[in-house]
């Protein structure tokens, strides 16, 4: 513990005050005058010029980063142009949804892509693995928004077993029983990741089952599922929680996506909706607490990875 | 000893499906060059009469909701599909490929260089493209720009592993001790060993370029409405999946076959390459 | 003890399958090691390995058997012969720094061993008193250390502690002191020596270096592209050489008496499987090779004091090939 870890929060420190700059310049590198593009031709000079002054828009640039970035830090990310509310208060709306989604569906790619993952690697090279390779391979070429489609056709419209779009929230009429509502969208986005997942435990599982330890155990006279399970499981599983911050970016862009399918009223599609809009004040907002999440999510799997690893010190 | 037993061992995509993926990869091309000789109808002929028509022999996949043909706007699809591809590819080539070899070469101006990769990378893809889009304008070419992007980080990052293998390799030291110029070693000793990688990279990003015009075009910020992309044609028609769902059916498919078939040819690109860099190209 | 017989190992397709060992026979009687030498390709490791029932995907025992105390085990894995009362074969690999668990401590590696061969005993006083045997200092404290945190030396001992709660009845080692500084590996094959003698067990260690032979062996095996040429005690072969390559492998080791003369190569390299030539393997790089080496069936040569040699020209005492 100590310095390892110390450098690595500095790393991502600096990975976000890089990352910030990029979020702040956004709005400058939008061609023409943001404040005009965003309240439309219908805005009186007085709205134009009160926005301008709101945002800060008259200082020199460097004046207006500090005092963006002064705010984001005290957890003012400025105000929704079409809403008119904070645009903590937009993320806020739509971090429930966004977050159980992401949990039930993390909850799938877990539970299908690890154990599915493990049956194809101790099955090399039989029909029962090329079937699960390719499997995985085609789900991993299908776009979430189409899968998403279908499952509303077959078991929403069709046979009419799940809701096909929207969500209440657990907190409201319907309690625990509203998450039916993230069942579809959620098996729509595991399944590209799962798949992923899937790949990534066979590859891993068969690189660790050629290490000589392996067959050191298997001369110990161990059982076979002991072997794969104690030995090149707990070995393989470290390469697969690596990929555990990437998967998450990647659910998060394809969030962005499934949301709007089953339209639910989550971050990512608030962000469709405000670029939509030109609300560009959340547009930064969302992009800002994402890059923020994954960073934190990145370090969390790296210290995790790091634990679950002796040989290296933290 | 042991290690020439596993040239038997290794997994390989069975032949038989990386020969289907072939196939449909030239179907797709063929479509893409000669839309307008295999198409029955101009893509863009509408027929108020003949609206949402299911499949049959006249309208091979059926009729949208403007009683267009969906089979001649598929075939059309092929066109937008193979320009996003080529073009995501030759961009994040033409930018990767630079920025990991003169990472690797010059480890100060790497350090950089890598630190800006890492930034981009933290955000998450499609968003990083959509905020893109914002500042650019939505279009065909800013979709590939956009889509682009994400894929430079991704192969700079593999240009760079693998360059900086290469440059750490002793017949490579021994050249570059012997006065060997940079731009030589570049030329005889990085760029070789370099094909194989960028080509495996190049069928994934080919791959996953599909996936991602698809999203912006279902979002409403890709191709513009008039462009009878496949990604169009599923955001068009989402609205009558309940009346005819084959319509949403077909142009999925070829996103899907074309994706999938791209990603059995990064497969098997990648087991028959090095196997000093099959580790660096994912599992 | 252990009886080896005939053992054939092929890989390749079933229809053409390319011989890795061809016939290979020998046996280890309690306290005795048998040093098993040849050039690397040979197919020692391949031997070992099928005779643990360990030989990787591909290679498989095509013909000949190994008892166990009379016993069969050709066939069974490792766990089967335990379960079948016949895991008392153990073996130490070539690479201590990969042939340990990088992320459990060695201490669950070697008890996981004890409980599946002493069922009875307590698991974490076992692996210390084995840790004691192959004289780990502080041996009660180290087994909770990450393999990564010890030496190449402390790991192959305790990769023998960990074939000792086998309790074998013969140890296999492969190479174990190949990737050893030598005076690590001075005390290493001190151990292994000190083990044979006290636990009585046979030992089948495999090298390709005739100094090691020299310093541990009982007797020898010579073996070239998959066949033991030559085997017999240590002493009257390395006096006498009855088969060639026994002679000239002999002759490359260093002779500071005979500096002047040069180095001593065998001409070429041993030809890999599936490119053994038919007749005498050893004819292509032989001085004494004539035209019946380069066909047929070789025979074989059995002078007195139980030696054996697979040649048609053997050597006499103080003759050169």
């Amino acid at each position: 513990m100590g310095r390892y870890v110390i450098g690595r929060i500095g790393a991502a420190a600096a990975t976000l005050f890089a990352a910030s700059i990029v979020i702040f310049s956004f709005i400058h590198l939008i061609p023409g005058d943001p404040v005009s593009v965003m309240l439309g031709d219908a805005a009186t000079p007085e709205q134009v010029a009160a926005l301008r002054e709101r945002m800060g828009l008259d200082e020199p640039i460097w004046v207006q980063y500090l005092v963006w970035a002064g705010n984001a830090l005290q957890g003012d990310l400025g105000r929704s142009i079409f809403f008119e509310t904070p645009v903590t208060q937009v993320i806020a709306d739509g971090a429930e949804t966004s977050i159980l989604l992401a949990l039930i569906t993390m909850i799938w790619i877990v539970l299908f892509g690890i154990p599915v993952g493990i049956l194809a690697a101790i099955r090399q090279g039989t029909w029962i693995d090329q079937g699960l390779s390719g499997l995985a391979m085609l789900l991993a070429s299908v776009p979430t928004f189409w899968v998403g489609l279908y499952l509303i056709l077959i078991f929403a419209a069709g046979l009419g077993w799940f809701p096909s779009s929207g969500y209440p929230s657990i907190f409201e009429g319907g309690g625990l029983a509203n998450l039916q509502y993230l069942l579809l969208p959620s098996i729509a986005l595991a399944a590209p990741n799962a798949a992923l997942i899937l790949r990534l435990t066979r590859a891993s599982m068969l690189d660790v089952s050629r290490e000589d330890f392996v067959r050191t155990a298997r001369a110990k006279g161990i059982r076979p599922s002991r072997v794969v399970l104690r030995h090149i499981l707990r070995n393989a599983l470290l390469a697969v929680v690596s990929a555990f911050g990437f998967t998450f970016a990647a659910l998060i862009s394809e969030a962005v996506v499934t949301e709007t399918v089953f339209a639910l009223p989550g971050i990512g599609r608030t962000v469709v909706q405000s670029i939509l809009r030109r609300d560009y004040p959340v547009i930064q907002g969302v992009i800002l607490v994402t890059v923020c999440l994954y960073l934190v999510i990145n370090l969390l799997v790296d210290l995790s990875y790091r634990l679950l690893d002796p040989r290296v010190e933290l | 000893m042991l290690g020439y037993l596993r040239v038997w061992t290794r997994p390989v995509v069975s032949r038989p499906l990386a020969a289907l993926a072939g196939l449909f990869l030239i179907v797709v091309l063929c479509c893409a060059l000669f839309a307008p000789w295999i198409a029955p109808y101009p893509p863009d002929q509408i027929d108020p009469v003949n609206r949402l028509l299911p499949p049959d022999a006249a309208h091979l996949f059926g009729t949208d909701h403007y009683g267009r043909d969906t089979f001649s706007r598929a075939v059309y699809g092929a066109r937008l599909a193979l320009l996003i591809g080529v073009g995501v590819v030759s961009f994040a080539l033409a930018s990767g490929v630079p920025i990991g070899i003169l990472s690797a070469l010059y480890p100060m101006l790497g350090r950089v260089l890598m630190r800006m990769v890492d930034v981009l990378m933290s955000f998450p893809s499609l968003l990083l493209a959509l905020g893109l889009i914002v500042i650019l304008g939505q279009g065909v070419l800013n979709a590939i720009l956009a889509i682009g992007l994400i894929y430079l980080t991704t192969t700079a990052r593999i240009v760079y592993g693998v360059a900086l293998r290469l440059r750490s390799e002793p017949y490579v030291e021994a050249a570059r001790s012997m006065g060997a110029g940079t731009l030589w070693i570049v030329r005889r000793h990085i760029l070789p060993n370099m094909v194989s990688p960028l080509l495996v990279q190049a069928s994934f990003v080919f791959a996953f370029a599909q996936l991602g015009a698809a999203a912006l075009d279902f979002l409403g910020l890709g191709a513009p409405p008039e462009i009878p992309s496949w990604g169009n044609m599923l955001a068009e028609e989402r609205i009558y999946i309940t009346r005819a769902s084959w319509l949403l059916l077909w142009p999925g498919l070829m996103i899907v076959l074309t994706a999938f078939s791209l990603n059995v040819m990064g497969d098997v690109l990648r087991d028959r390459m090095d196997p000093r860099f099959r580790e660096m190209m994912g599992k | 003890m252990l009886s080896v017989t005939d053992l054939t190992v092929s890989a390749g397709p079933r229809t053409s399958p390319i011989g890795i060992v061809r016939g290979v026979s020998l046996g280890v009687d309690q306290g005795e090691i048998l040093c098993l030498v040849g050039e690397s390709g040979c197919g020692k490791s391949m031997t070992s390995l099928a005779l643990m029932g360990l030989l990787p995907p591909g290679a498989r025992v095509s013909g000949g058997s190994v008892e166990l105390d009379g016993h069969d085990i050709t066939h069974l894995a490792p766990h089967r012969r335990v379960r079948a009362g016949r895991g008392k074969l153990a073996m130490v690999f070539q690479e201590p720094m990969t042939s340990l668990n990088p992320v459990t401590r060695i201490g669950w590696q070697i008890e996981e061993a004890v409980r599946v061969h002493d069922p009875d005993a307590n698991p974490t006083d076992r692996a210390r008193e084995l840790l004691e045997m192959v004289r780990i200092p502080d041996a009660a404290n180290q087994l909770s250390a990450y393999p990564h945190e010890l030496s190449g030396g402390m790991r192959q001992r305790v990769m023998i502690a960990i074939a000792l709660a086998c309790r074998p009845r013969v140890l296999i080692a492969d190479e174990p002191t190949t990737a050893l500084d030598v005076t690590i590996q001075r005390q290493v094959l001190g151990i292994i020596r000190e083990l044979c003698d006290d636990l009585d067990m046979g030992v089948i260690f495999i090298t390709h270096d005739l100094g090691v032979v020299a310093q541990i062996a009982d007797r020898v095996a010579v073996m070239y592209a998959g066949r033991l040429v030559e085997t017999g005690a240590v002493a009257p072969l390395f006096r006498a050489p009855l088969h060639p390559y026994t002679e000239r492998l002999m002759a490359c080791l260093p002779d500071p008496a005979a500096r002047s003369k040069g180095f001593a190569t065998i001409p070429g390299s041993a030809p890999r499987p599936g490119e053994i030539p038919d007749g005498c393997a050893f004819a292509p790089r032989c001085p004494r090779a004539q035209d019946v080496c380069r066909g047929g069936e070789v025979p074989v040569v059995r002078p007195e004091g139980g030696r054996r040699a697979l040649c048609h020209f053997p050597l006499a005492e103080g003759e050169t090939a």
